[in-house]
């Protein structure tokens, strides 16, 4: 296995009386790509500041390397952060902004001119030297701030909702563009967003959290097709979630019928809930399912249709490419692959 | 950046010296008597029944109506004026602002002083209405030359807070007016006037008080035995030499404007809906 | 087409009509413009009048301030021989100059430290800083007269009206330059420190440099304030030490034309530095668009 860069063991926050970090631990390995996604408040940006040195924890370690530093300061550490709006310094222009770090640390003039030129191809804004910072574009500034922090050759890049501010193309352009200057850096990415979308795509590993906890860490497809609980279900894509009892390995009930499924591990009987992804549901003639229902709302969300299907227990959100007027009786069925089994959570 | 949270430590110590700790000792001056030293101190009220007596009550009183009949020409003057500037383009208006807050940078003293020289018997005033053919008037020394003085000094403090409402308000209030039917004259009345109120009273506010607590004004234009609060306490202190009598009018001019200033904010917020501070 | 015509021609009607009326009302505002230019200019002659007077008389041959006797420069001349006037000036100057550099350092680092502070403590120092600017001169002055004879650490005299001047000025510094505190981005400090700047240096690499406009307005107005300061330092001055507003104040008692010399030059000084912070900031405005135009045009 790659090396660990960041570990956090057990780390608490509490601001006042409020604990918004209860018990993180989190292993950040060398190259990759790691994103905390959350609802706002879950403690993300939070994880972000206290690697960065901005915040203290109230408990646990924080080690670099292997090595504690939770009390370093920010500027002794190998550690750079993209902020949110930037925060890039209006009254220097883009070659100073990105030379700040540099200048700091009192670089020879020639390498900084050379490293700073570098950076700025880099992140594809040639020619913008000169320019002030508020006179670039939200996008122009972003690839500033991102320049300003990868010239100190950091360990570590932190990256705190830093496309929130970006309309939704050039949004989709910067993950792309992000993803490429990761490969090209080869240094560990820590990303924070609270877009599911945007962890997914941009991701080796997606961290979820809520409410000052870690509620699944794994790559976008093992999140995405095997989540962990409800809120992970719920939080990651649109999903169907369905209180059941696993009877045995691979046979699952719910709403009085035994499906098929390829989850095992679970006692036998356990309470679970089901997720079934609208996009896996496939709606046939009724005769030809175990599930049957009327087609009560259908809506064209421009690639397909978001289909309401109302049976006697409950309601089927189903996406599909195909037509169904309202009023249809239908059914429905799925395979036993897309059946994903969850313990339940306790609330 | 929580390390920056000690700097205020400095100006704490500085402000409870050199700012709170005045004000003690004005205060333990007003309630005591025995004079400079502090061997025979003695508490007593009688620094403020002295107050009541008849002359400084004429003091107060004149004070009161000088700074009523300032405030009074300075709003019926800056009024206008800053209405008149709110409505030129916007380069002018900066240049007229510009020009309206120099005189405040000018020291009082000089201004007051060139105004003996227009006020006098023999004055550039008096030797203007002789050759208009009118007879001579004595200015100086009078209640006139005095609000004279007080007004032309305290006229930019009315000014500039009326025109800086002016300037901000939302012009399509006047054009949803004027949509709904009111007239110049309404569009004045209940729209602009309503909303140039904080402005008005900020001025106000800022004319009043400048004006009783005047000193270097009335005793130019005014004249030795000239007394408004302000030579009155300076007389206490510097010529009778009885600091506690003075440090107890000091303690009432200063609770009366801290008075007026809070009185004036409570109107403000009920009056303007309570929209803006 | 014709369609088009005929809606032309109508356009040309409503037009006109548009403009009668238009002139109509040019007419009206005309009328209306001038009463306003005539009340603006009547009121600004009553506020720049004993200005002008103190200015011009300051250019009499006669002692005289109410007769003009020609032109002559003799009380300019004076002004250099009189070794009181030269004293005061002195005394303001430098006192103007030491206390603002003390309460613009003072203000700014208190200004900086607020916004870091706990909301009860924050509002308690603003309103104690308020005191000063609220209260009349006159009871300021009074209290420090007092605090200077009580403690008797000073020598009245310079000092004391020195340490007058800051404790005046420093709320003026601290409420010009908190604002500007206020409304920085907390992450630009974090930003410095994140790239290595130690806190020193986030302070005066990334904050200052922010900052720098409401310094700016506190250096200017605890220099002027300072300068024309009469009535705290009439109060807690002693032993002879004058600024200029004192040796007027003493000189109005008799006519004197030397204060009109002096007081022109003062005027001529704070005019200059007012049309300077203000204009200043236009032209570099104006410097900046025609750059923006060159940098276009070179590309």
């Amino acid at each position: 296995m790659r090396n660990k860069i960041v570990e956090l063991k057990n780390v608490t926050k509490n601001f006042g009386n409020q604990q918004v970090l209860k018990g993180i631990d989190l292993n950040i390995y060398e190259n990759e790509f790691l994103t905390l996604l959350g609802p706002s408040g879950c403690g993300k940006t939070t994880i972000l500041r206290i690697i960065a040195g901005f915040e203290e924890p109230s408990g646990g370690q924080v080690l670099f390397n292997g090595i504690e530093f939770s009390k370093v300061p920010p500027y002794k550490r190998e550690v750079n952060t993209v902020f949110q709006k930037y925060a890039l310094f209006p009254f220097l222009n883009v070659e100073e902004n990105v030379a700040f770090g540099l200048n700091l640390k009192k670089t020879e003039k020639g390498v900084v001119g050379e490293k700073v030129s570098r950076m700025l191809k880099l992140v594809g804004l040639e020619g913008f030297e000169k320019r002030d910072v508020d006179r670039l574009s939200g996008g122009q500034q972003q690839r500033v701030a991102i320049a300003r922090a990868l010239v100190n050759e950091p360990k570590v890049l932190l990256l705190d909702e830093p496309l929130g501010a970006l309309d939704a193309k050039l949004r989709k352009e910067m993950q792309v563009e992000l993803k490429k200057i990761q490969k090209e850096v080869g240094i560990t990415f820590i990303f924070v967003t609270h877009d599911q979308e945007e962890a997914l795509s941009m991701s080796d590993t997606v961290v979820v959290m809520n409410q000052g906890t870690i509620q699944q860490i794994g790559t976008p497809v093992d999140i995405y097709n095997e989540p962990e609980n409800r809120f992970v279900a719920d939080f990651i894509g649109e999903s169907n979630i369905i209180d059941g009892q696993m009877l045995r390995d691979c046979l699952v009930r719910f709403d009085g019928m035994d499906f098929e499924c390829v989850d095992k591990g679970f006692k036998d009987n356990e309470e679970v809930e089901v997720v079934l992804r609208p996009e896996d549901l496939v709606i046939v003639k009724p005769q030809e399912a175990q599930i049957r229902g009327r087609v009560t709302s259908v809506v064209f969300k421009g690639v397909h249709y978001e289909i309401l299907i109302e049976t006697e227990t409950r309601e089927y959100k189903v996406h599909t490419t195909q037509f169904f007027e309202t009023g249809l009786s239908v059914g429905i069925i799925f395979d036993k692959d897309d059946v994903h089994v969850m313990y339940k959570m306790d609330y | 950046m929580k390390q920056f949270k000690k700097l205020v430590v400095p100006y704490i110590i500085w402000s409870a010296v050199f700012v709170v700790f005045p004000l003690v000792l004005i205060f333990l001056y007003a309630v005591t008597t025995g004079g400079n030293s502090l061997v025979n101190i003695k508490f007593t009220w009688d620094s403020f029944q002295k107050m009541a007596e008849p002359i400084y009550v004429s003091v107060f009183l004149r004070s009161l109506k000088l700074g009523v009949i300032t405030t009074i020409i300075c709003l019926g003057l800056g009024y206008p004026l800053a209405y008149m500037i709110s409505k030129c383009r916007e380069q002018v208006q900066v240049i007229l602002i510009l020009f309206i807050t120099i005189p405040m940078w000018i020291n009082t003293l000089l201004r007051t002083y060139a105004w003996i020289s227009i006020l006098q018997d023999n004055g550039l005033l008096n030797s203007l209405l002789e050759w208009l053919g009118f007879g001579k008037l004595h200015f100086m020394y009078t209640d006139v030359a005095v609000v004279m003085g007080l007004v032309c000094d305290l006229l930019p403090f009315m000014i500039i807070p009326i025109h800086t409402v002016l300037t901000k308000m939302d012009h399509s209030l006047i054009e949803a007016a004027q949509d709904l039917g009111a007239d110049k004259w309404q569009v004045f009345g209940k729209v602009i006037f309503k909303m140039s109120i904080p402005g008005v009273l900020n001025g106000v506010t800022m004319v009043f008080l400048l004006a009783i607590s005047a000193f270097v004004i009335p005793k130019l234009l005014g004249g030795a035995q000239y007394f408004l609060i302000g030579n009155l306490i300076e007389d206490q202190f510097l010529n009778v030499g009885n600091w506690n009598f003075g440090s107890a009018i000091s303690i009432i001019l200063a609770l009366a404007i801290l008075l007026i200033i809070n009185l004036m904010r409570k109107v403000d917020s009920d009056g303007a809906g309570g929209d803006e501070e | 087409m014709k369609k088009h015509i005929e809606l032309t021609e109508n356009d040309n009607v409503n037009e006109d009509n548009l403009k009668v009326s238009g002139k109509r009302k040019d007419k009206n505002m005309k009328s209306k413009k001038l009463g306003s230019i005539l009340y603006i200019g009547l009121v600004f002659f009553f506020l720049y009048l004993p200005i002008f007077v103190t200015m011009i008389f300051s250019f009499n041959s006669s002692k005289s301030l109410t007769r003009w006797d020609g032109f002559s420069l003799r009380w300019y001349e004076r002004l250099w021989t009189d070794r009181d006037i030269i004293a005061a000036v002195w005394v303001s100057v430098s006192i103007a100059l030491l206390a603002t550099v003390v309460s613009t350092i003072l203000g700014t680092i208190t200004a900086i430290g607020l916004s870091k502070c706990r909301k009860v403590l924050k509002e308690w120092i603003l309103n104690v800083n308020n005191i000063p600017v609220l209260n009349p001169d006159i009871v300021t002055a009074i209290g420090l007269m007092i605090l200077f004879s009580s403690i008797g650490f000073f020598e009245k005299g310079y000092m004391t009206m020195l340490f007058a001047h800051i404790i005046f000025c420093t709320p003026y510094v601290i409420t010009s330059v908190y604002p500007k505190v206020r409304a920085l981005d907390v992450n630009l400090a974090n930003a410095a420190m994140d790239l290595g700047a130690t806190p020193f240096q986030a302070l005066t690499k990334v904050i200052f440099p922010m900052i720098k406009p409401g310094i700016f307005a506190g250096i200017l107005l605890s220099f002027t304030m300072s300068f024309d300061d009469f009535v705290v330092s009439y109060f807690v001055t002693g032993n002879g030490v004058s600024n200029i507003s004192i040796v007027v104040y003493n000189m109005t008692k008799r006519t004197n034309p030397t204060i009109n010399a002096l007081s022109t030059l003062v005027i001529i000084v704070i005019v200059i530095t007012m049309l300077i912070v203000n204009l200043v900031p236009m032209l570099a405005k104006r410097q900046d668009k025609t750059n923006m135009k060159n940098e276009r045009n070179t590309k």
